[in-house]
């Protein structure tokens, strides 16, 4: 639109000067979007700085001096080391196992029709709006009346089943926007629906796919509820923590929180590098 | 397609979804009612009455906590609109090329685990937490104030927790809005009220209605917030359902209470959809 000649360096340097008064305007709402996200992050602000905290008691509210003891001592407690080993591996069964399934079941409802499909759709909207303590409180019912021994296995098969909706729907999403001519097309060449799954739709939903995956991944690791209800006396990183809040909830909860924040930090950032360097 | 194998190819596909949560969703729901129809206790074993009065019976006693329950599911709803509807906005229309970052910075706390935030926003609250505690060595606030314990602190907290479901359904239905149709009315010598009011806000309904499911739900059903956060006086219905549960084992009673629960937010959710004119409940949600 402008008569510049060089357009990488020029317009990115006019607009806003010219824009300025425009600027002024909307600071307000600015400001305010960033004074939430500071009040949105300022907990854990609070949880990074106290897992620095050189507390002596039971209590860790108040600040008594920087150290790194923390750190170096994170794997002292033993049931809290446990507990994280639980929550992960739990984490990455079900993403596993969610992921697949539900990979399926967003293909079947984002390409075909069949009968059933409205029915299914609707269970699908139940289990994601389902109060979470009613998917808790009815699994238990379940273990009570079939006298299951409520365990590891009872928590995976709980967070398979609340996740699967979420990948299912993610995955639909994907599919639903996809132009079928370019699987018509694979099939006129001759692939049959193994390769063309393999090399033709998989490649396409794959971001859908992986969202997914991520999603069921983060529900699974951050549960409380459902695993609440579903673990007998097995116990997680949340319940963990759950626990600890009547006696006082130790540094090391802080070290762990912290890490596992860092972590999933440094993945996001960097998968969100790769997949806009991907779309240039 | 494939002939049979084409046709059989959906099926095959939903059959491992569908199944497992037949078995794990639907299954427990109808065990958990047929369970909130039946009086004995864990000991003696369970007896099927088919009557309802563990339902009348529970209703009567803890009618307050499903008051409270719904009353701050409101309150903390409410103050997620008002709280995200301004960032989505500015996002959504200001953000250039930071909407990402913006967003990403408003997801954060989800790195972190739902307990660990909770406990994170007790510390933020606590009396003599690195918070209120300097301010009010400063005097800035009186004696005795305090605010964890009081319905104030759960509310606060469920707001905290859930607001980024009410920023994302918002953010995406704004987003969404084709800037073309905000100018032409501003060619139709709309001024910027009228054309918020009467085109933007209309348009971004559908997303506030999508977060007012993903929070009012999880918000009123919730019972951590009310339990690290509210002491004893402010409990809510997930709190009573939970110590029926493990500390009392009155399963009928508490499979009644929680199938009570589950029918009064879906009744509540399906009568909201209707007066707000959205006819499809599964789009606006399932997105």
């Amino acid at each position: 639109m402008t008569t510049h000649t060089k357009p990488p360096v020029t317009p990115a340097k006019t607009p806003p000067r010219r824009r300025a008064p425009r600027r002024r305007r909307i600071s307000g709402l600015h400001l305010y979007t960033l004074v939430l996200i500071a009040w949105l992050l300022l907990p854990i602000a609070i949880m990074i700085l106290f897992g620095f905290n050189d507390t002596r008691s039971k209590q860790n509210f108040e600040w008594q001096g920087f150290t790194l003891r923390w750190y170096a001592h994170l794997f002292d407690k033993s049931d809290l080391t446990a507990a994280v080993v639980n929550s992960l591996t739990i984490a990455l069964l079900s993403t596993l196992i969610t992921t697949v399934i539900g990979t399926f079941a967003g293909l079947a409802l984002g390409r075909y029709r069949f009968r059933g499909k409205g029915s299914t759709n609707l269970v699908l909207f139940m289990a994601i709006s389902c109060p979470e303590i009613v998917m808790g409180a009815s699994l238990l019912s379940m273990f009570v009346t079939f006298n299951l021994p409520r365990g590891y296995l009872t928590i995976l098969l709980a967070h398979v089943m609340f996740s699967i909706a979420f990948v299912a729907v993610t995955v639909r999403a994907r599919v639903v926007g996809l132009d079928p001519a370019v699987e018509e097309a694979a099939q006129d060449l001759g692939a049959g629906p193994w390769t063309r799954f393999r090399l033709v739709t998989l490649p396409m939903i794959m971001p859908g796919v992986l969202a997914g995956a991520l999603l069921a991944f983060v529900l699974s690791i951050d549960d409380f509820v459902i695993t609440n209800f579903t673990s007998g006396a097995t116990v997680t990183f949340p319940l963990w923590i759950y626990g600890s809040t009547r006696t006082g909830t130790p540094p090391q909860v802080n070290v762990m929180g912290t890490l596992i924040f860092a972590v999933g930090v440094l993945i996001a950032v960097v998968s969100a590098r790769r997949s806009a360097r991907a779309r240039r | 397609m494939g002939g049979v194998r084409g046709r059989l190819a959906p099926y095959l596909m939903i059959l491992p979804g569908g199944l497992w949560l037949a078995a794990f969703f639907l299954v427990p729901l109808v065990l958990m009612v047929s369970l909130s129809l039946q009086t004995g206790n864990l000991i003696d074993g369970f007896q099927q009455t088919l009557h309802w009065q563990n339902y009348t019976d529970g209703l009567s006693t803890y009618g307050d906590k499903f008051v409270r329950s719904l009353w701050y599911g409101l309150l903390a709803t409410v103050a997620c609109i008002a709280l995200a509807y301004p960032a989505a906005y500015w996002i959504a229309f200001r953000g250039g090329r930071a909407k990402s970052t913006y967003l990403f910075l408003l997801l954060l706390p989800y790195f972190v685990s739902f307990i660990l935030r909770t406990v994170s926003w007790k510390l933020v609250l606590t009396d003599n937490g690195p918070i209120l505690g300097p301010l009010r060595d400063h005097g800035v606030l009186p004696e005795d104030f305090h605010v964890l314990d009081t319905g104030v602190a759960v509310v606060s907290g469920l707001a905290y927790n859930f607001l980024p479901f009410m920023v994302l359904p918002i953010y995406v239905a704004l987003e969404r809005i084709d800037p073309r149709v905000v100018e032409a009315a501003y060619d139709l010598y709309a001024s910027r009220a009228q054309a918020f009011l009467r085109v933007i806000l209309p348009l971004s309904l559908p997303g506030v209605f999508a977060g007012v499911i993903m929070t009012f739900v999880p918000v009123s059903s919730d019972y951590v917030n009310a339990e690290v956060l509210g002491g004893p006086q402010n409990t809510m219905i997930g709190n009573v359902i939970q110590t029926e549960y493990f500390n009392n084992s009155a399963y009928p009673t508490a499979s009644a209470l929680s199938f009570a629960l589950m029918a009064i937010l879906l009744v509540g959710i399906f009568a909201y959809a209707r007066t707000l004119g959205t006819q499809d409940v599964l789009e606006a949600a399932g997105r």
